[in-house]
């Protein structure tokens, strides 16, 4: 299936790992120019299949060719020696050295540092990528480390660029600079595989798209020509609902923030500032914002696991800011962290013992101080069955779920108490597209029943679909919430503090 | 090649059998130890494991022993295991265990010779909240300053040690003793003797003791929110803190817990075997059940039967370096191999061992 035109060509690449074939007989090509997205859900094979491009992983049966010749990288290494560049999801950065020293680490053979400094600018503004050299990574904003990562490939003049998930920790503004700068090398020659679960982005940015289902090719399609939706039927498999709303007012209001403030926890903390918000019953508030501007302070703020003034936090007019998780969650506050594993949930218990941790006030699951393990087991299995978390029972280990299953758990497990109050951070955070869809479902039918939630997410995307007020948390402070309907995405950038300043780089 | 391949879940089969195969690899490292000595290792690992219990001329004086000694251990070892499920490290449970004896035997002796039968269990209380006050010193520091409890509580037995020494020589001499340093003799004092309750099987107030606090620490860990909590705080703190569990209260629980046990130890040993407050009084019971909690996998029931094995072993060991001649240094050696082997063969409940070839990284 060697085509003459094509960058790269895989062929039928199998690999398996115990228990679970991660890629089955996967086959597709990648021709130079052209923006190929691969997509599918957690856990559909694409990471193994990118590491196998990238010389991290050896496939146990199948071939590859590059640019006309057998391509079987043993290494990362070989892998860009032979013209192959990935920028990651999470990036490999020393936060304590300046940009030039970051990208000279990256490289093979780096040249000496003034004439890398000046081969960094040049790319950068070749490229619209803004990077003063001389800056410390430590103080650079998300966008601008991931550019760092982008620069560094571009350097070694790639014939092929793998960006994985880049765009899950950029403002809108960013992302469009980024979509520039890849079109810019597209049309230079340079072939980019291009990873993400975020449909409306691969419809706007990809020539093509591969789309993976447990380790399989199930469809390869243009994606332009096709909608969100069937993109992600073909992701999933199934049809899926779309989470239907009921719409309602804002009944009385439930929970009060006043000027709350707290410092930062910790040399990598973000500390909150004066942050007032109102939600009422039968509303979801949604806060937007990158990854680190205080949305896991905010969470803990909210469920007691840090205390603050008594009156910055009042439920129903209560002050509850001195108390701490128990007695909130007895008084209808609760909270669903977004660390799943170890921190919502400890990851050698078994859901049982889980079911306790959060839930033994509200459901009585413990009886002066002895813990009631039928009740406890009979609350498990409630939540298990009610949110369809595919697990052999309530006695399994909470690290045996899958991401997509635990969080269903972890959220169920909070739902099913019947909260005033409800406060979820990333409530959908690397779930697959059904189990999301469950979950916002389950956000928006307990609004519906008179409760308030707040709903902290970096995916806009279900923010809007959700959400009746939209906030943007930006380095500890909230917006102003503004009504969620007919909010543009242009004003949600702006709120979430645009590009930091980075637009006019495209401008010449 | 061999690759460590971590299991889903934790294996239930191997977290039974991992302590049997730690004794029987124990069992052949230290026979090649003995036969490196120059002993017949099968006499040696008979005379360790088996002597003690069955030999036709020794046994009526060591079987006794078993409960003697394990008694101690279990009780000081079940408190500690209750901190380090919470990953609370009380090191110094040998000093706790000396204050108690002191703070039991001192409170005993100011009221010598009364024979009212309020006596013991005044010292009793006393041994245990004197245990207790000396491990509150590790908890308040670490709970007030973010101090170390691990060298905090390790440093205060070394403290102990010479307040023991002091008052031997000192404030709790015996007046009537001669001027030979130690206490009078507390186990021939009716009041304050701690018996053997059932003649010829070492059974004493303390082993009694012990066998309350295993069953109690099971309940505790097994259907009570502050097990449950205990055990919360050791496998993931964040989730703990966000149950609600405050870190301070939990600390000064488990010291408190494992003081005032490591206090009773040392009150029965001071009123019934060892008799007197004297300057080596202490026999490094609090620091061999670290080993104890650790070999009985920090469970309650774990403890009862990993405090028989060591004490089996301390007894055989003794009776192997008395008939065979093995220096005490190889006993030690042997027993340390003990908590070696139970460590490392520990990855095979979460890992397992897979032969083939290796992966490449990713």
């Amino acid at each position: 299936m060697s085509d003459g035109g094509d960058l790269l060509t895989l062929d039928g690449l199998t690999k398996a790992y115990p228990g679970v074939v991660a890629n089955d007989d996967v086959s597709f090509a990648i021709a130079p120019g052209r923006i190929h997205a691969l997509l599918g859900e957690n856990g559909a094979g694409k990471s193994t299949l990118v590491k196998t491009v990238y010389g991290l992983v050896k496939p146990d049966t199948g071939t590859m060719r590059l640019a006309g010749a057998d391509y079987t990288p043993a290494s990362p290494q070989a892998a860009r020696a032979a013209g192959v560049a990935m920028v990651f999801q999470h990036f490999s950065l020393f936060d304590a050295l300046d940009v030039a020293e970051n990208v000279a680490l990256g490289m093979e053979d780096p040249p000496p540092r003034r004439q890398l400094a000046r081969r960094i600018r040049e790319v950068s503004r070749d490229y619209g990528l803004p990077l003063d050299p001389g800056r410390i990574v430590g103080d650079l904003s998300a966008g601008e480390r991931q550019r760092v990562e982008i620069v560094r490939c571009l350097l070694q003049n790639p014939q092929l660029l793998i960006m994985d998930e880049p765009t899950s920790v950029l403002t809108p503004q960013e992302v469009e600079i980024l979509f520039r700068t890849l079109r810019q090398l597209a049309a230079e020659g340079t072939a980019i595989l291009y990873i993400s679960h975020k449909l409306e982005e691969i419809r706007a940015l990809c020539d093509s798209a591969t789309i993976l289902r447990l380790g399989k090719v199930v469809a390869t399609c243009t994606p332009a020509e096709k909608s969100a939706r069937e993109l992600a039927e073909l992701m999933v498999g199934t049809t899926l609902a779309t989470p239907a709303r009921a719409a309602g007012g804002r009944g009385e209001t439930l929970l009060t923030l006043d000027a709350l403030s707290q410092p930062a926890l910790g040399p990598f903390g973000t500390p909150l500032r004066e942050i007032s918000l109102e939600v009422g019953a039968g509303e979801i508030v949604g806060i937007g914002g990158v990854a680190g501007n205080g949305q896991d302070e905010l969470l803990m703020a909210l469920s007691g696991e840090t205390r603050v003034r008594r009156d910055a936090i009042r439920l129903r007019g209560a002050a509850v800011g001195h108390l701490g998780p128990v007695a909130r969650r007895r008084l209808g506050l609760l909270t669903a962290p977004e660390e799943r594993l170890g921190h919502a949930a400890a990851p050698d218990m078994s859901l049982t013992e889980n079911a306790v941790l959060s839930a033994h006030v509200r459901q009585r699951l413990a009886r002066r101080g002895f813990v009631d393990w039928r009740r406890a087991k009979d609350y498990a299995e409630h939540v298990i069955a009610a949110f369809d978390v595919r697990t052999p029972g309530p006695g399994h280990a909470a690290r045996s779920l899958s991401g997509g299953n635990l969080q269903k758990f972890v959220i169920g497990r909070e739902v099913m108490q019947k909260p005033d109050l409800l406060v979820v951070n990333q409530p959908t955070w690397g779930v697959d597209a059904s189990a999301a869809a469950a979950i916002r479902q389950a956000l928006l039918d307990l609004a519906a029943g008179g409760a308030g939630v707040i709903a902290i997410s970096q995916d806009l995307d279900e923010l809007m679909e959700i959400s009746d007020r939209f906030a943007a948390l930006n380095e500890g402070r909230l917006s102003p919430p503004r009504a969620a309907q007919g909010l543009t995405v242009e004003e949600i950038g702006l709120m979430l503090g645009g590009a930091h300043d980075m637009e006019v780089a495209h401008a010449h | 090649m061999i690759a460590l391949e971590r299991r889903p879940e934790p294996s239930r089969a191997w977290q039974y059998a991992t302590p049997l195969l730690a004794v029987a690899l124990t069992m052949v490292a230290g026979g090649l130890m003995f036969a490196a000595l120059g002993k017949d290792p099968f006499a040696a690992i008979r005379t360790i494991f088996w002597d003690p219990l069955f030999h036709p001329q020794f046994a009526a004086f060591s079987r006794p022993q078993l409960l003697v000694k394990a008694g101690p251990l279990i009780l000081i070892a079940i408190g500690l295991s209750l901190g380090f499920r919470a990953g609370v490290w009380n090191i110094g449970a040998e000093g706790q265990y000396i204050v108690g004896a002191l703070c039991g035997a001192a409170a005993g002796l100011a009221l010598y010779p009364s024979d009212s039968v309020l006596i013991f269990p005044m010292m009793v209380l006393a041994g245990a909240l004197g245990g207790w006050a000396w491990a509150m010193i590790p908890a308040i520091l670490k709970t007030r300053f973010n101090t170390n409890e691990i060298l905090v509580s390790l440093l205060l037995v070394y403290v102990a040690e010479n307040l023991m020494a002091s008052l031997a020589v000192g404030a709790l001499r015996n007046p009537e003793g001669g001027g030979f340093p130690g206490s009078r003799n507390l186990a021939q004092w009716d009041a304050a003797s701690n018996p053997e309750l059932i003649a010829g099987t070492g059974m004493h107030w303390g082993v009694a003791a012990a066998f309350i606090a295993v069953i109690l620490a099971y309940v505790l860990l097994a259907r009570h929110l502050t097990g449950f909590h205990i055990r919360l705080t050791g496998e993931a703190p964040r989730a703990a803190r966000f149950a609600g569990v405050s870190p301070a209260r939990l600390v000064i629980f488990c010291l408190g817990v494992s003081g005032a046990l490591a206090g009773l130890a040392g009150l029965f040993e001071v009123t019934g075997p060892a008799g007197q407050i004297s300057i080596d009084f202490n026999t490094g019971y609090g620091f061999t059940a670290i080993i104890v909690a650790f070999l009985g996998r920090l469970h309650p029931v774990g403890i009862l039967l990993a405090g028989l094995l060591m004490a089996l072993t301390y007894i055989g060991g003794e009776l192997a370096s008395f008939m065979l001649g093995i220096p005490a240094a190889a006993i030690q050696a042997f027993q340390g191999m003990l908590l070696f082997f139970l460590l490392a063969v520990d990855v095979l409940t979460n890992y397992r061992i897979r032969l083939g070839r290796r992966e490449v990284a990713g």
